[in-house]
């Protein structure tokens, strides 16, 4: 790791300003991903401000037909939380297939949408549900929010906040998970809103990150069943091919991995 | 045996101190003015080393010195060796390029030292390499072995044409050619047995300590044989003669074959320490390991079996080749010729084996031994040529193999191999047992009713361990003898240390060697310690691999054990005016038989060094040593029976039982044996469905992290059904085969049986990831 000088913000604002009077900085959450990468020296921020025990970013809190999961909160909090778990099961049942105990103990929602991860869990949750991402400074539809691999639409010490979810008529999600990382090999996330939208992400599978699926929208808007799925093809071209999967298997993997989490959904 | 003898399940003495956090590894030391070195390593798979600009760096703060591998050269510090010296089949020895611990002049894989920064910390030392410029001049890499072979293939070393190491045979061909021309039936394979990734928890780590005043080195190092580095570190390199080099291998985190070999890193910290006057360590990390610690396996191989009519096996021919990465590594050419081909016959009666094995150069870390060394990748073709066949003649897997099983011994095999004893019937049927194997076709049918593809898979694996005789490894190419040393210290108030030239670094035998102490004095197993590791305070021994610590390690101790008794004996007959033939030994207490006349042990060793009244002309003291030369290899063996359920939607494979009945000969400890087995397993799976060190076609490392390379986790296995029948060894006294990889060995063709079995294709490569299982399926 590079030199580097450590802050612990107290408030959004003081995080904000803090950032503004430094000349490279960069904010801390969870560090599970800017932490090993700083120790590979693959980043070497002259400055690193800490969120992580902001109160105001931390909770899981429903009002109404909306779920709010504020930034800082790490992602075994989301899993255990009875609220999330009343609200959304499948949001909270995302938030416990991520990574190990130590990643989830550590890791948050924010950090993880700020980093864009294609194969990060919870882009697919939020562009399915068709959340709103909360930052000090505006909130940003998450269809607009995502902007291909590891780039969102956050600006230059934008923080994230909180990420708000309309409460869904029904959820599902399924994950094929990479057997090294355990990451999204692919995972799919399908939605139906309270007034009757289908909406469907995936993750891990597209060269330009999470991506809604047109072919299992209109499939299961038409028939709300895993069977809907069962004449879809979904187009290997785009998608990630590594040792890990070829394109065949992960276009594979979108369809079964939704059949799934539409029988999961219920 | 009593509650701490041979048998018993005794808690490991050495957890208290690993699980409170207290072990003592080579990086928790710390000496006083001690530097860090940081490698510059190669990021080219072949690249000419034009020139090293040291300039910027020797000027930032905190360092000490910027070395090279020219540096070596001048100071005429030897390469790195390969101890095994192998025969081609016409009769040239092998074909070996030379390695220096930095590269001078060329690089061939990636990773690859060139310099080394010695500075006032690690960070510091990393931030001036990075003010290092290397020159290179990248040259054409080859990766794959099948291209390194080919013509106009980029050439690794000058002194190796066509990237060929050797091209070595066993057995007699002419018999294999007469059986295959009678043959009823042939069947063939072609398998691959993926190159892994070690990954012992602890990484590689050293530190130097010169003294210069007495002329002196002291190296602590991550080393599975302390003695065996200190050999090859003053007899080939020129660094230090052997009395004044100590080297101190202290808890170590793991090693799984990795640690056995001496690096280019523990050469350049004691050869810098000297340089720069003051102890340097190097703790290698993650990154490192990918990239330098020895990887395993790495095989290509076709392979063809003749059966007769009524399915017995008459002939094996089988031509494997074997990666070596870039250069030969310490015992890298005895891995696939001695340790593998010998051990083509498996447990089973074949009249006639032939085995060709091409050592091929490739721009990819050295390979050498990894947890069973040689006996995966045979036992892995054996039984993946078994299940095969079973499945080519349509005759029940099991039964094809009772139908070959050898049930006479001793038995000489075609392979130089003579196997001592086992009971293959015993294993193959306690498995079978275990697992239901009868049922196995309902519960197959109940399953594809519900949408489940289920595969049963067998594996009969035999391994030689306890390695091993050395005037037989002698005589085929080893360097050195694989006896094992002991010596017993009795204190004066009769607690005992066991000084041993084995190596613990998880095995437990701070533990296992206490019992055999307890099961022969009847003393508590918290009177006696062990010492390993210095050879300072122990005297000359071979280490640890190759499942050799208790058949021949333990064995040692016992032969040192027996004279201590002797003398101990004669102490007590003494003292109770008795004679020696009368003298019991029974908890604890030398005893006349048939009276109530006894001395307690501490008594009997207070009178040895007292030597107020010893018997006339006796020595005083108690203490004697052992060395101990096995007169063959053992020859554990068991069979391991797997059935698991594939996702056909995902490929995904999850286990519903796995069981093992594994014949060990006498366990010391079965808790222990135990673990090893578990962990033997998960390495054996590991490799079957998870571990795979990949390469792109340029020789850049695609698996250099733990986010690709897939290390088995508690959730990818399944929990273990044990069991154990037992032959005894008769090579040694305690009947002891070794444990430590049989699991290793077996695992991995059970799982790819048990997975082809489902899939209803007999065509598949390890790793089974989910990809590849579903491309299967769904092939045309
Ligand atoms: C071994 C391992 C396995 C993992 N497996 C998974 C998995 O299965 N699925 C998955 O989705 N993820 C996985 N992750 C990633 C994990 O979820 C991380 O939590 C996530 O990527 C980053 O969150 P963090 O809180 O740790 O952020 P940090 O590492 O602290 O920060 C990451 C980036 O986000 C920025 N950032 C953080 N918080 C904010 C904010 N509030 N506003 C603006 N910018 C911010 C930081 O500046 C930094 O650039 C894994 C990570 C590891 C190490």
């Amino acid at each position: 790791m590079y030199q580097t000088t450590y802050h612990r913000a107290s408030s959004v604002d003081e995080a904000a300003s803090l950032f503004g009077k430094s000349s490279e900085a960069k904010f801390l959450a969870g560090g599970q991903t800017l932490l090993p990468v700083m120790k590979q020296r693959l980043a070497g921020p002259s400055d690193v401000i800490d969120l992580g025990k902001i109160k105001d970013m931390i909770g899981v809190e429903a009002s109404g037909d909306t779920l709010t999961i504020k930034a800082a909160t790490p992602h075994y909090d989301v899993a255990t939380s009875d609220t999330a778990k009343k609200a959304i099961p499948a949001l909270a049942y995302l938030a416990s297939l991520i990574g190990d105990p130590a990643v989830r103990y550590r890791g948050t929602i924010g950090g993880s949408i700020a980093n864009n991860d294609p194969a990060a869990d919870y882009p697919a949750a939020l562009l399915a549900l068709d959340a709103t991402v909360k930052t000090n400074k505006r909130s940003i539809a998450a269809g607009d929010f995502f902007k291909g691999l590891f780039t969102t639409a956050l600006e230059d010490g934008e923080i994230i906040t909180a990420v708000s979810f309309p409460v869904p008529a029904k959820a599902g999600y399924a994950k094929m998970r990479h057997p090294a990382s355990r990451f999204a090999l692919t995972a799919v996330f399908v939605a139906q809103t309270k007034s009757g939208e289908i909406r469907v992400a995936a993750t891990g599978a597209s060269q330009s990150g999470v991506m809604r699926v047109g072919a299992i929208e209109a499939a299961l808007k038409a028939n709300w069943s895993p069977s809907a799925l069962d004449s879809i093809s979904i187009p290997a071209s785009g998608l990630l091919a590594d040792i890990h999967g070829t394109a065949e298997y992960r276009a594979n993997l979108v369809k079964v991995m939704a059949q799934r989490a539409v029988a999961a959904a219920g | 045996m009593g509650v701490e003898g041979i048998g018993a399940r005794v808690v490991r003495k050495e957890d208290k101190r690993f699980i409170t956090g207290k072990g003592r590894y080579v990086d928790d030391i710390k000496l006083l003015g001690m530097t860090h070195a940081h490698f510059i390593r190669s990021p080219h798979a072949h690249a000419r080393v034009k020139g090293i600009d040291s300039s910027a760096a020797l000027k930032m703060p905190g360092v000490v010195a910027v070395l090279t591998g020219q540096q070596l050269v001048d100071d005429k510090v030897g390469n790195l060796i390969c101890g095994w010296a192998i025969t081609s089949k016409d009769g040239s020895p092998m074909k070996m390029g030379a390695w220096p611990a930095m590269a001078p002049e060329t690089v061939r894989f990636v990773g690859q030292a060139v310099a080394v920064v010695i500075a006032d910390s690690k960070n510091l030392a990393r931030d001036a390499a990075e003010a290092v410029v290397v020159d290179y001049e990248e040259l054409p890499a080859v990766a794959d072995m099948h291209a390194a072979i080919k013509a106009g293939a980029p050439q690794l070393h000058p002194e190796a044409p066509g990237n060929q190491v050797y091209d070595w045979v066993i057995g007699d061909e002419g018999a294999v050619s007469a059986a295959f021309s009678k043959a009823a039936n042939v069947v063939k394979l072609d398998v691959t047995n993926n190159r892994l990734a070690p990954n012992a928890m602890e990484p590689r780590a050293a530190i130097a300590d010169y003294d210069a005043a007495e002329e002196h080195f002291t190296l602590y190092t991550t080393s599975q044989n302390p003695h065996v580095a200190r050999l090859v570190l003053s007899a080939f390199y020129n660094i230090a003669p052997e009395h004044k080099l100590r080297v101190i291998a202290p808890d170590v985190g793991g090693g799984f074959g990795s640690k056995i070999f001496i690096y280019p890193e523990e050469m350049v910290a004691l050869w810098a320490s000297k340089k720069v006057g003051r102890p340097v360590k190097w703790t290698g990390d993650r990154t490192e390991a990918f990239l330098t610690d020895a990887h395993g396996r790495d095989h290509v191989t076709h392979a063809e079996m003749a059966f007769d009519a009524s399915n017995k096996i008459i002939g094996l021919k089988v031509k494997t080749y074997a990666n070596f990465g870039a250069y030969m590594s310490l015992f890298s050419s005895s891995v696939p010729t001695y340790l593998y081909a010998t051990l083509l016959s498996g447990q089973y009666n074949i009249p006639a084996i032939h085995a060709e094995v091409i050592g091929v150069y490739t721009n990819t870390t050295p390979v050498d031994a990894y947890r069973g060394a040689g006996r995966p990748e045979a036992s892995y073709l054996i039984e993946r040529l078994m299940e095969t066949a079973a499945r080519q003649l349509k005759v029940d897997p099991a039964q094809l193999r009772r139908t070959n099983f050898i049930t006479q011994f001793p038995h000489q095999t075609p392979v130089i191999m003579a196997y001592d004893t086992g009971d293959f019937n015993a294993s193959l049927d306690a498995a079978m047992k275990a697992i239901d194997y009868a049922g196995f076709a309902a519960r197959k049918a109940q399953a594809k009713s519900q949408g489940k593809l289920r595969g049963i898979g067998v594996s009969c694996y035999i391994e030689a361990c306890g390695i091993a005789p050395s005037k037989a490894v002698g005589s085929l190419g080893a360097g050195v003898g694989l006896w094992e040393s002991a010596e017993v210290r009795v204190n004066p108030v009769g607690t005992i240390e066991i000084l041993t030239g084995s190596h613990s670094h998880g095995q437990g035998h701070e533990t296992t060697f206490c019992q055999l102490v307890a099961d022969r004095l009847g003393v508590p197993i918290s009177q006696v310690s062990i010492v390993h590791g210095d050879t300072d305070k122990v005297q000359f021994g071979m280490g640890t691999y190759g499942s050799r610590s208790a058949a021949v390690g333990l064995t040692a101790i016992l032969k040192a054990m027996e004279k201590v008794e002797s003398k101990a004996r004669k102490i007590a007959a003494h003292a109770l005016e008795a004679s020696e033939a009368d003298i019991v030994i029974e908890n604890g207490e030398f005893k006349v038989t048939g009276t109530d006349k006894a001395i307690a042990f501490p008594m009997v060793a207070l009178a040895a060094y007292t030597a107020h009244n010893l018997p006339d002309g006796m020595e005083p003291g108690l203490k004697e040593s052992a060395f101990y030369d096995p007169t063959n290899f053992t020859f554990p063996a068991g069979t391991y029976i797997c059935e698991l359920e594939v996702d056909a939607g995902t490929g995904k494979t999850s286990f519903v039982n796995f069981v093992a009945a594994d014949d060990f000969g006498r366990l010391i400890n079965p808790m222990i044996v135990e673990g090893q087995v578990h962990g033997g397993l998960v390495q054996g799976i590991g490799q079957a469905l998870l571990e795979h060190a990949i390469y792109d076609a340029n020789g850049q490392p695609v698996t250099a992290s733990f986010m690709d390379y897939a290390m088995p986790r508690a959730d990818d296995v399944p929990s273990f059904n044990l069991s154990h029948t037992t032959t005894l060894c008769p090579g040694n006294p305690l009947g002891i085969k070794g444990c430590g990889e049989a699991g290793a060995i077996g695992a991995s063709a059970a799982v790819i049986n048990a997975i082809t079995d489902a899939i209803g294709k007999n065509n598949l490569e390890m790793p089974a990831t989910p990809d590849r299982v579903w491309r299967t399926i769904n092939a045309a």
